[in-house]
């Protein structure tokens, strides 16, 4: 199962690379949307609850671009229907998207978590930045997870660009809660982690229920 | 086929929602605090209590579907669903009303249960849009089915995220809910659930029973169609 789902992480990868669609489109996009939070908040900096709100709701709104996308190749060439046709587990397919969304988050975080600090964070991040870390990479493997979901489950449907967000931001919305108050006091000007057990508690939680949540019902997606 | 026993439900559900609401009116004592206002709790706990067990209940009827693909379990999840999300808008409205009366707001955003009831109401009236763009009738079953899965488990683990978030800034008390009620308001309190609940199972199995007629109506006069060209002919 691990084999065939990193053979088709690797298609995806190979496919991103070639056609470069997700990745720009992410991150270009959450650079608009810091320059929409500046005039919008007209401010030229922020911090503390402001600047983890406006960092997590740039970066859950730049996951839908990724997640409606997720599953293109798939639906527009029959990818499934291959699949389906293959002696192969159908949680492979669950992992590698999974996988793919994973590492499309990555990237667009190494351009977009820098750039929110040069644009619009108050104080500088060196002193948290192993926290910060260690909350960007709970909080993605749980949009990463529910993303993989959530565009399986919208990708068959005929409004899928309508269901894609609908979906997948109310369900982020308590890893939006434990990321966005986890980052609040790294973001301050006093900076220092705080409660930062209780919600990286909260997020691992999160993880795990919809990884599993996710890994059983998958499979229900695919029969056809 | 979903009727059965529907005359003796009704029955019971009109009898103890008129004993909830004479004893809502005429036995409850008026709260000191706030007044009159306070009885409208007796209509807005209970409807979020059965809604929310209603939206479970749903994810637990897509469990046994998608176990034993029997459609007529999607059926009974698609319509459990759709009366909790009427009996949620009543909680919001309810809820909303409560607060302009007690608080001078018609929101508040320091309330967790009601912040995450909203959240719960957001996803579940994803639930239409995602059944009904997909026309294949089986695939159908199926994709609400997860849906349905996924959202059940979702409210427990909002509930707490959003508590924790509140409970951050504002510490409150556990107790507020039912345990620590005088006698007389515990009683009309219970008595008001009950009503609720029997009030949901008889419009759930109402509903059920209409969808299906619908649904074999829809049948006979496919079959009625197919036929009638072949008897001119």
């Amino acid at each position: 199962m691990i084999g065939t789902a990193a053979t088709i992480l690797r298609k995806d990868l190979r496919i991103e690379l070639r056609t470069k669609e997700s990745v720009p489109a992410m991150t270009l996009f959450t650079i608009t949307v810091y320059v929409l939070f500046h005039f919008g908040l007209d401010r030229d900096s922020l911090d503390g609850a402001l600047a983890a709100g406006v960092l997590w709701v740039t970066l859950l709104l730049a996951s839908v671009i990724g997640v409606s996308r997720l599953y293109a190749s798939e639906r527009e060439q029959g990818g499934v229907d291959a699949l389906l046709l293959a002696p192969v587990d159908r949680t492979a397919l669950f992992l590698a998207k999974a996988g793919a969304l994973l590492l499309f988050l990555v990237a667009v975080e190494l351009v977009a978590v820098p750039a929110f600090a040069i644009l619009l964070l108050g104080p500088g991040l060196g002193g948290a930045l192993p926290e910060l870390l260690a909350i960007l990479v709970l909080g993605n493997v749980g949009v990463a997870a529910v993303g993989a979901l959530v565009g399986a489950l919208a990708a068959e449907t005929h409004a899928r660009e309508l269901i894609t967000p609908l979906l997948l931001l109310p369900l982020l919305v308590p890893l939006l809660i434990s990321c966005a108050q986890a980052t609040e006091p790294l973001m301050r000007q006093d900076q220092g982690p705080e409660d930062l057990g209780r919600w990286l508690g909260l997020l691992t939680l999160y993880d795990v229920v919809f990884v599993l949540l996710s890994v059983a019902v998958f499979d229900y997606l695919l029969e056809d | 086929m979903y009727s059965k026993g529907f005359k003796p439900l009704a029955a019971a559900s009109a009898v103890t929602l008129s004993a909830s609401l004479i004893l809502v009116f005429f036995y409850a004592p008026l709260d000191a605090d706030q007044g009159f206002v306070q009885k409208i709790f007796y209509v807005h706990v209970p409807m979020a209590i059965v809604a929310l067990c209603g939206f479970v209940a749903g994810g637990v009827m897509a469990i046994r579907h998608l176990r034993s693909g029997d459609p007529s379990w999607d059926l009974r999840s698609y319509v459990a669903i759709h009366m909790s999300i009427i009996l949620g808008l009543g909680v919001l409205v309810t809820g909303s009303i409560w607060a302009r009366a007690s608080w001078g707001h018609w929101w508040v955003w320091d309330e967790p249960v009601l912040v995450s009831f909203l959240v719960v109401f957001l996803l579940y009236c994803v639930y239409y849009p995602l059944r009904f763009s997909i026309e294949d009738p089986e695939r159908q079953a199926r994709y609400s089915s997860v849906f349905a899965i996924t959202a059940g488990a979702f409210v427990p683990l909002n509930f707490v995220a959003v508590r924790l978030a509140e409970a951050y800034t504002h510490p409150r008390v556990l107790s507020q809910t039912g345990g620590s009620l005088p006698g007389e308001m515990r009683l009309t309190f219970l008595v008001s659930l009950a009503a609720m609940a029997l009030l949901f199972v008889t419009l759930w199995k109402l509903e059920l029973t209409a969808k299906h007629a619908a649904m074999e109506l829809k049948r006979l006069r496919r079959r009625l169609a197919d036929r009638q060209p072949a008897a001119v002919a």
